[in-house]
């Protein structure tokens, strides 16, 4: 039922898109984007753009979750480091990747890497951030009834620090992911010749058609959608069910 | 298993504000092995201070807590805290919680000493859920089972029933008794509740305003299971809330 209804929400958007672009000579409608979709898909436009996007969005977010965790769990556990690295993550978070654009084409070129950069910087400091309250936030009640029990060191660390912290890694996560998928697109309008961001640019360049930008609009968006069930899946894992059911 | 505490002239303050505000004065007392010793006393009175110095979790000012003769230095395994807000790990099942804490025996022999807890505390058929599936009254019991488990020689407890309602408050706590009688760790109950506290002590120290001092040490001799009915509790019970202040006329 409810299903139902945020198919009905879509719905009643592509109807007043619809009725909004009937007059207009230059903004598709509906049918047209459709339309556009089905070429794209027939010359293998789509499958070769996605991919490319896909691609990079992996490699920088992996890098990213692969870097940011154990800095974050650090920053975390040990005033310290945190102390140490905080100011330098608070002043390079606010900075857009977008603006780090020149330098990776200066850095990178114009190759697959400039972009995957980007989505590293992009994911890189959400996780950070999300990663280091995480660990802050485990309970003292557990940290003290950890010591209580003689568990210190690793086996703390293992069985108390990282698990307590797991739900709040695994919301940033998400929410890297997401930011990861919104730069990719930004990053492929500059210096490249692939992915969804060069096709709606290209799209638009080469020949006025806004059916196609449109199309890799909507793309983009399913996509961002489908990758956002797909973490959303992750905090349903039983060990972290704890923090996300309510009223418990 | 068991041991003896002993608590000679301890003083304990805390920063609050611009100043220190003393929390435990002066204190001292014994409690023998296997005992089983309520402390009661108007809130912020301190008790919950002196149950952290004892677990460990905080140093004393001056005086001296001694273990089985020897000083406490840092929490361990040998007494172990519940508190009210209790501290089952919610990540992992019952079972691991338990688990967790018992070391060095060979996994055949803990799957044996957790079901026996488990039985022990009735929650044989509860081991493989998470502690968010269970009641505020089965954790509180999950807590006692997994201190049980580490085999402690003193069981501190801060108001461990303080969050539960009336009826099961009265069921764990049966239950606690029943328990600690046939494993006999030395025990001190931080309570508000003096019911409570004659129910289940040897002894029940009355506690006076902060800074704490042991006002009156009331034996409780009654036999158990101990009815709160019987004369003897009521007359006790009356002696202990006008040595805390409460008008006994008004509560009767």
């Amino acid at each position: 039922m409810t299903r139902l209804l945020s198919v009905g929400v879509l719905m009643g958007l592509a109807a007043v898109w619809w009725l909004a672009a009937s007059g207009s000579v230059i903004f598709p409608t509906p049918p047209q984007v459709l339309r556009g979709m089905a070429e794209l898909a027939k010359n293998g436009m789509l499958v070769r753009h996605v991919t490319a996007s896909l691609y990079r969005v992996t490699f920088g977010y992996g890098l990213a979750v692969l870097l940011a965790i154990p800095l974050g769990i650090l920053m975390g556990w040990s005033p310290t480091a945190f102390t140490a690295f905080n100011p330098a993550v608070q002043m390079l978070r606010p900075i857009s990747p977008i603006a780090w654009i020149p330098l990776a084409i200066l850095w990178f070129g114009v190759g697959d890497l400039g972009p995957t950069f980007l989505v590293f910087l992009a994911s890189f400091f959400p996780l950070v951030v999300g990663t280091t309250s995480g660990v802050q936030m485990v309970g003292r009640e557990y940290i003290r009834a950890a010591q209580n029990f003689g568990i210190t060191g690793f086996k703390l660390f293992r069985t108390i620090i990282v698990p307590g912290a797991l739900p709040t890694i695994i919301t940033s996560m998400r929410v890297a992911l997401g930011v990861g998928w919104l730069v990719v697109v930004a990053a492929e309008m500059v210096g490249i010749n692939s992915g969804l961001g060069y096709l709606i640019i290209d799209s638009r360049n080469a020949g006025m058609r806004y059916d196609l930008v449109v199309a890799g609009m909507i793309i983009i968006g399913t996509i961002g959608l489908l990758l956002d069930v797909v973490m959303r899946r992750l905090e349903t894992l039983k060990e972290v069910r704890w923090r996300f059911v309510r009223g418990s | 298993m068991g041991a003896n505490i002993a608590v000679n002239a301890m003083c304990k303050s805390f920063r609050a504000g611009d100043g220190r505000v003393s929390a435990v004065e002066d204190m001292s007392f014994t409690v023998r092995d296997g005992e089983f010793v309520s402390i009661v006393g108007p809130s912020g009175c301190g008790k919950s201070t002196l149950l952290n110095v004892l677990a460990g979790f905080e140093a004393p000012d001056r005086g001296e807590v001694l273990i089985d003769g020897r000083p406490i230095l840092a929490p361990s395994r040998r007494g172990i805290l519940i508190t009210q807000r209790g501290s089952v790990f919610p990540w992992m099942t019952v079972r691991k919680n338990l688990d967790l804490v018992l070391n060095g025996a060979p996994k055949t022999e803990r799957q044996h000493i957790i079901t026996h807890h488990l039985n022990l505390v009735g929650l044989g058929g509860f081991g493989e859920r998470y502690p968010h599936e269970l009641s505020g009254g089965m954790l509180q019991r999950v807590e006692v089972a997994r201190a049980l488990v580490a085999k402690p020689d003193v069981l501190y407890m801060d108001e461990p029933f303080g969050a539960l309602d009336a009826l099961t408050r009265l069921t764990v706590r049966n239950e606690l008794l029943r328990i600690i009688t046939r494993d006999g760790p030395t025990c001190l109950l931080v309570t508000h509740d003096v019911e409570e506290a004659l129910h289940v002590a040897d002894r029940v120290f009355v506690m006076t305003p902060r800074p704490a001092r042991v006002a009156c040490i009331v034996d409780v001799t009654a036999p158990r299971p101990r009815r709160m009915s019987s004369p003897e509790l009521v007359g006790l019970k009356e002696r202990i809330l006008t040595e805390l202040g409460v008008c006994v006329a008004d509560v009767a």
